[in-house]
């Protein structure tokens, strides 16, 4: 039983990671730099996809399955969603901030149409299956599976967290805040925002991909449901919840929102006779609407804010 | 090519439009991009539905239909309070969330509390109707000829009619009255027109007002040519973007005209690329106004 526990505590602490991945990647985007993009879910999807596609062994009835080692997968998923970000940013970054969000938004739909419907690619509504999985050899042991790769997941954070840290703090990330908070100001220093703000929101975007391409390979299958707007709409809960800015306050915002979003799913399992249980797993994501809105009314900074000065010179 | 796809275009293109005046009064006047628009589409179908439910039952008996509609005149009347109770809910959701951030500064945070709402708002929906799909009226209707090889069903040529109304209406108001000049006063410069005395609170209320009621038409419409059910809304969303930015933010003639070129687009690309894709239609679009003119076909360059 306290092995089950354990084995169920790994799996959820893993997950709930994964999610923290791509709350980093957000927090580059909006945390440091106010870019607003509303097609998370997108860019994970692409990652997702184009690791799965490079790993999986060949396929008769779809394109690809390239069976490369999984590095070459999480690398692969890193670019492709890098460089989609990249063209989004170079299209819409010159214009209004609400701009960025409706094409972002526009770009999530249509990668979800494009999962659903290029059945000769991406499998169409059943996804793709047998995406190689980190440490298969032990996958009949389920505790020890999961605690290896809760510490693979744990590894990639902690370096992911250790690496943006030392970016925050470099000349460039000041420059990313001096363009947020006073653009006219970071102008008059000579700064190329627009530039600075396109490898920002392509840096978030590739973190964004290798989060989705860990997903995907943990759990060994993907599809098109999962990459609804509700998952762009968690990340942002996680993130808001945390404390937009600050990278500890990413994570600490992933665990307690996919925490609780994992209890109340519980609930609704336990309280709602199976027939009502669709129907009422939609209460969850109208708790989670109302968390955010109320966060961003009563406490905007969120649990742990940004920080005021990062430098270790200046108290 | 078949003509067909023109009377398909003009039937979508008209929903797409009424919904798109909403967006485009809410982006100019309020100065952000309400994500939340496209639950007032859904919660104005789900309204007139419910309240035709509330009048069938009081009135009990069997109600007629006004030929050769599908529909009778308790649909009329339900339409117009769920018209009203729409506006009211934006009107609503403006007193609980946005004014009190509006008050706060920063527009990109109202594009995120209106995502946030949107999706509160469409899973309650989905919460207290289910996903199953709706319809207002089970009855299939004969197709007329109106054109060669061009057919609508009486229901299609009536909705076309009553945009044709309502866009006329809102033209003029937009054009002729105080409060439409009042409006494109507040779109224009918000402080410089509470300087002359315009009353900005009132003109933020009647842009809610009128923005809600309009989607909600827009939701009836998609109702009773298509289907009710609660992600109607949310897929129309990008359409509505589209067209407002096509049309240029800020113009009301110019939204009707986007939506028209989304919705004549969706209907000619289904033929070549297939319906599964028809979605995508209005992000290329969107893309390729972004590439061209930023500023959409009516737009002023900030």
């Amino acid at each position: 039983m306290s092995l089950d526990l354990l084995g169920y505590g790994a799996f959820f602490l893993a997950t709930a990671l994964s999610f923290g991945i791509i709350c980093l990647g957000l927090n580059i985007q909006w945390g440091q730099t106010g870019l607003f993009n509303v097609g998370v879910a997108g860019f994970v999807a692409i990652g997702a996809y184009t690791s799965a596609l490079l790993t999986t062994p060949e396929t008769a009835d779809r394109f690809g399955g390239f069976e490369l080692p999984m590095a070459i997968g999480w690398a692969g998923a890193a670019l492709v969603a890098g460089l989609v970000s990249l063209a989004i940013g170079a299209l819409t970054l010159r214009l209004r901030a609400d701009y960025l969000a409706i094409t972002t938004f526009g770009i999530a739909v249509t990668i979800q149409l494009l999962a659903l419907n290029l059945q000769s690619i991406t499998g169409g509504p059943f996804g793709i299956g047998f995406i190689p999985r980190p440490f298969a050899s032990v996958q009949e042991n389920a505790l020890l599976f999961n605690l290896l790769n809760l510490a693979l997941v744990l590894a990639v954070v902690i370096v992911l967290y250790l690496a943006l840290e030392r970016l925050l703090r470099s000349p460039w990330g000041r420059v990313l805040r001096a363009i947020r908070e006073d653009e006219t100001a970071a102008l008059s220093l000579g700064k190329n925002a627009r530039a600075y703000r396109l490898q920002a929101f392509a840096l978030g975007g590739a973190i964004m991909g290798l989060a989705g391409a860990i997903q995907g390979h943990y759990i060994g299958f993907i599809a098109p449901d999962n990459y609804l707007s509700a998952l762009t709409f968690q990340v942002w809960a996680m993130l808001i919840v945390g404390g937009a800015g600050n990278n500890r306050g990413a994570l600490l915002g992933a665990i307690l929102v996919w925490g609780l979003w994992s209890a109340s799913g519980a609930l609704i399992a336990a309280l709602f006779p199976p027939d009502q249980q669709a129907r009422a797993a939609a209460l969850q994501i109208a708790m989670i609407g109302i968390m955010l809105a109320v966060i961003l009314l009563l406490r905007p900074r969120g649990l742990i804010g940004e920080r005021r000065t990062v430098s270790r010179y200046v108290d | 090519m078949n003509p067909q796809f023109l009377a398909d275009g003009l039937l979508m293109g008209a929903m797409i439009g009424l919904g798109a005046i909403g967006v485009t009064l809410t982006y100019s006047i309020l100065r952000f991009a309400n994500f939340a628009h496209g639950e007032f589409v859904t919660w104005g179908a789900y309204g007139t539905l419910a309240i035709i439910g509330l009048i069938g039952f009081a009135y009990g008996g069997d109600i007629s239909e006004i030929a050769p509609f599908s529909f009778g005149w308790p649909l009329i009347i339900a339409g117009l309070i769920a018209a009203l109770l729409t506006g009211l809910m934006a009107l609503a959701l403006d007193r609980l969330l946005f004014s009190r951030l509006r008050a706060k500064g920063t527009a990109i945070i109202m594009v995120m509390a209106s995502f946030g709402a949107s999706m509160a708002l469409r899973s309650l929906c989905e919460f207290f109707f289910t996903s199953q799909p709706r319809y207002f009226s089970r009855d299939i209707q004969m197709a007329i000829e109106i054109l060669p090889g061009m057919r609508m069903t009486p229901d299609q040529m009536f909705m076309i009619g009553l945009t044709a109304v309502l866009v006329t209406a809102m033209h003029l108001l937009m054009t002729r009255t105080t409060l439409g000049r009042s409006m494109r006063a507040v779109s224009e410069n918000p402080a410089l027109a509470g300087v002359v005395g315009i009353d900005v609170d009132s003109i933020v209320r009647a842009t809610w007002l009128i923005g809600g009621a309009l989607a909600a038409a827009a939701g009836v419409m998609s109702g009773i040519v298509v289907q009710i059910r609660p992600f109607m809304g949310f897929d129309l969303l990008l359409p509505l973007f589209a067209a407002a930015i096509l049309g240029g933010i800020g113009s009301v003639p110019g939204a009707v005209i986007g939506g028209l070129i989304v919705g004549l687009a969706e209907a000619l690309a289904v033929p070549l690329i297939g319906a599964n894709f028809r979605a995508a239609v209005a992000f290329a679009l969107l893309i390729a106004v972004l590439l061209i003119r930023p500023t959409g076909i009516f737009g002023v360059r900030e």
